[in-house]
């Protein structure tokens, strides 16, 4: 595995020129004047606030609507590059679905002996309640967010799964309208896959696992928590692209075991709900009895086969950074193949050998929360203070068996405006995957730059930004 | 169609007409302000924007003095009054936001980015050289939602929402002018002299509700009479202010509320009663009965209508 220093240069060759992807963007970007980059990236942000493409930082007074800085440099993936990432996603979205039907079911993979059965019962992504249900076409997670980085020309690694409520589609779909807007001479010069097609994509992979096929029409909902949530956009955006309702939990409610929304007129009722809350928040008859989000009897109606909710619940478990380390094992175990793309090796500090390994090389690992997200609790030893990994080491030694660690990877960086002008910053990529009557994977999908020079952190609440991903075609 | 999502859309356009109302009401009381050398002190043409607001007393309770600074503050910025533009645009985003999938893009951003630019001005930077030309952005503004909202979306049971928000919004802020100013709208009035108090608030309500040009055009001598103001707000159709062209328009929408969801509804029937008044009634009847009891009942009726509204069509 490469140093944290030297990286991979997504646009630049090891003697400076430009990597054959890149060509025609390079020769572009020189031709530019100084302020060129300046001027279109305050276009961009005009055009986002008007749009209204905001987030929420919790725990912020004032601007609780932010933007998410948007990098106007795309990044550029090659067509023979984008097929064998593609076959290795499609690869383990099948198998982690497998995977979770088999441990909702016959848990043929603990019988097994292949991963530990503790590991699963234990644990608190696994939802009991889940248990001998078998959700429509046996699909669990049916959208997921596959996040990637890339280390070298065709090492890839698959860093974590989002199996849960994975967001960001929707910065997806405006970066690139945005860019179409900026920069209609770069379209021009390169033949882009489109992901225009998205929301269509979503509502057939959403109709297609409804619990009744028969019926001509299948009505399709998006239930969001409310406007302040951190997604709501997004939320919006999705049920206003694919032209379904976008509900909240006081607009529906179950009667005699179906689901309904509440209408001007009659009760109307839903088939499939894409749910953007998280299972706790479901339903406070079955889960957190405190909620004011979700639908009371919510999932008994999903468990008498009159509603589908995705992501179905209890997917957590695919997801769970514990499992992770796993998931080469889950791969080969229902689909018989060896995994196409790689794991990140993996110390699981709750296994004493890995523990001691992790405490005696902090100054070089990263260690992350099992069931953390967004960039929080987690130390990335390169860039930490020697005050910072003393602390650190005695949160870890206090509860080992919260924490996983991996070795510091060289995230690949691509060109990025910045005060200077162009230069390199590292970035990560989440494709977008929907599962239904078949996997379909938007070529491409979000890519988050770490703006701050040599930081290896692109979350959005720690100061990273988005690009726009092309996959270029043949 | 959701009735959070009906809700929304009549509350968004209802805050939008409301927004643009109470600028209206702040330009008037400025020109008068800066025209006091018509034999009266500036504060009553304050008092006539405040009073018109329905703000009169809120004013009070947080401000001694009656000037410029204290009735833009408190009609414009303060987040203390209710009916301020700032509060009347935060909320009329909010219902959009909450609504974005059913309204368009173009009126999403028109509403959106009045908001955002709005939220950017430091009210203290709104001098009075400067408060004609912000007056004027506010209103225009307005206009461009009004319009994005007309051009642009779908003619559906949502579209009945908004209009219905709109009408009974300008309907309510009509009446409520005329019946804060009853007294210099009775006929007897008729007889005073040029360049008196009571003929500068004749033109001060006309301007308020953007009928002064157009009076000029309906009543064919142009000369300012009592009797002839308060018809022109009250029963004439043709006034996009009036009652009577609010109701028509609140009485055709119901009819095409019913059509489109093919039952009719105990709102139906309230509103086509209302309009049914505005058409048949005279003037000389109106004032025979008392201006002010008329004024009173309407106002009375058109919220009446508005709550049987939320509830025919389950507004949460």
């Amino acid at each position: 595995m490469a140093d944290a220093r030297t990286f991979f240069n997504e646009m630049l060759d090891e003697t400076g020129n430009p990597r054959t992807p890149y060509a025609r963007l390079s020769n572009w970007l020189e031709d530019k004047p100084a302020n060129f980059l300046s001027k279109k990236s305050r276009d961009a942000e005009t055009i986002f606030r008007r749009l209204g493409i905001t987030f929420a930082v919790y725990g912020a007074e004032e601007a609780t609507e932010r933007l998410i800085p948007f990098d106007p440099i795309p990044r550029v993936i090659s067509a023979r590059e984008w097929r064998r990432l593609s076959a290795g996603i499609d690869q383990r979205v099948r198998a982690l679905n497998a995977f979770m039907h088999d441990i909702y079911h016959r848990q043929e993979i603990l019988r097994a002996g292949r991963i530990p059965a503790d590991l699963i019962l234990q644990n608190e992504a696994f939802l009991p309640e889940m248990a001998g249900f078998t959700p429509a076409r046996k699909v669990y997670a049916h959208i997921i967010g596959t996040d990637l980085v890339r280390v070298s020309e065709n090492e890839f690694y698959v860093l974590e799964d989002n199996t849960r409520t994975p967001s960001g589609v929707s910065y997806m779909m405006e970066n690139r309208e945005t860019m179409m807007r900026l920069f209609p001479e770069l379209f021009q010069m390169h033949r882009v896959a489109p992901v225009e097609q998205y929301p269509e994509s979503l509502r057939r992979t959403l109709e297609s696992v409804a619990p009744d096929l028969s019926k001509s029409t299948q009505t399709v909902v998006v239930l969001t928590p409310g406007i302040y949530n951190s997604a709501y956009f997004e939320h919006a955006f999705l049920a206003d692209s694919m032209g379904v309702e976008l509900v909240e939990g006081r607009d529906l409610f179950v009667d005699a075991g179906k689901v309904f929304m509440r209408t001007t007129r009659q009760p109307k009722q839903v088939d499939v709900i894409y749910r953007r809350i998280d299972d706790a928040f479901l339903d406070p008859l079955t889960f957190n009895p405190n909620s004011m989000l979700g639908v009371p009897g919510l999932f008994d109606a999903y468990r008498a086969g009159n509603v589908t909710i995705c992501n179905a619940p209890g997917t957590g478990i695919a997801d769970d950074k514990a499992i992770y380390a796993y998931v080469p094992d889950i791969i080969e175990f229902y689909t018989g193949q060896k995994p196409i793309l790689n794991n990140v090796p993996t110390w699981n500090c709750s296994r004493p050998d890995d523990l001691a390994y992790v405490l005696d090389n902090l100054e070089e690992i990263v260690v992350k929360e099992v069931h953390g997200s967004g960039g929080y609790g987690m130390l990335i030893g390169p860039t930490a203070s020697k005050r910072e990994i003393a602390e650190f080491r005695k949160v870890l030694e206090s509860n080992p068996s919260n924490y996983i660690a991996q070795p510091t990877l060289a995230l690949s960086a691509c060109p990025t405006h910045v005060a200077s002008g162009v230069a390199p910053r590292h970035v990560d990529l989440r494709p977008f995957v929907l599962i239904g009557d078949r996997v379909r994977i938007t070529p491409g999908g979000l890519t988050r730059v770490a703006l701050k020079r040599g930081s290896l952190v692109v979350n959005s609440s720690q100061g990273g930004g988005t690009k726009d991903t092309w996959v270029l075609e043949d | 169609m959701l009735g959070r999502t009906a809700s929304s859309l009549f509350w968004m356009s209802r805050y939008q007409e409301r927004a643009l109302n109470v600028t209206r009401l702040l330009e008037v009381g400025y020109r008068g302000a800066i025209m006091s050398h018509m034999g009266q002190e500036h504060g009553t043409h304050w008092t006539f924007a405040l009073t018109c607001a329905g703000c009169e007393s809120g004013f009070q309770a947080k401000y001694d003095e009656l000037a410029l600074r204290n009735v833009t503050n408190y009609l414009i910025f303060s987040k203390d009054n209710p009916a301020s533009v700032r509060n009347s645009l935060e909320h009329a985003r909010n219902n959009a936001r909450a609504v974005r999938t059913s309204i368009t893009a173009e009126l999403w951003e028109a509403i959106n980015t009045t908001w955002i630019e709005f939220a950017e001005v430091n009210p203290q930077s709104i001098t009075q050289e400067k408060l004609p030309d912000f007056m004027a952005w506010v209103i225009h503004r307005e206009h461009l939602c009004r319009g994005a909202f007309l051009n642009t979306v779908l003619r559906d049971d949502g579209y009945c929402f908004s209009q219905m928000g709109n009408f009974v919004e300008r309907a309510d802020n009509t009446a409520r002018i005329l019946n804060t100013q009853y007294w210099v709208l009775l006929p007897d009035n008729d007889i005073i002299e040029d360049g008196s108090t009571d003929r500068f608030q004749w033109s001060a309500i006309l301007r308020a509700l953007s009928g002064r040009r157009s009076y000029r055009f309906a009543y064919s001598n142009g000369h300012l009479k009592a009797f002839n103001i308060t018809e022109f707000l009250v029963l004439r159709k043709e006034m996009p202010r009036s009652l009577a062209h609010c109701y028509d328009w609140i009485s055709d929408t119901a009819e095409d509320l019913e059509q489109f969801y093919g039952s009719s509804e105990p709102s139906l029937q309230l509103a086509t009663d209302i309009a049914k008044e505005l058409r048949q009634k005279q003037m000389r009847e109106i004032y025979q009965e008392g201006l002010h009891e008329f004024l009173t009942d309407f106002i009375g009726k058109n919220n009446q209508f508005a709550q049987q509204l939320s509830e025919d069509y389950n507004f949460a």
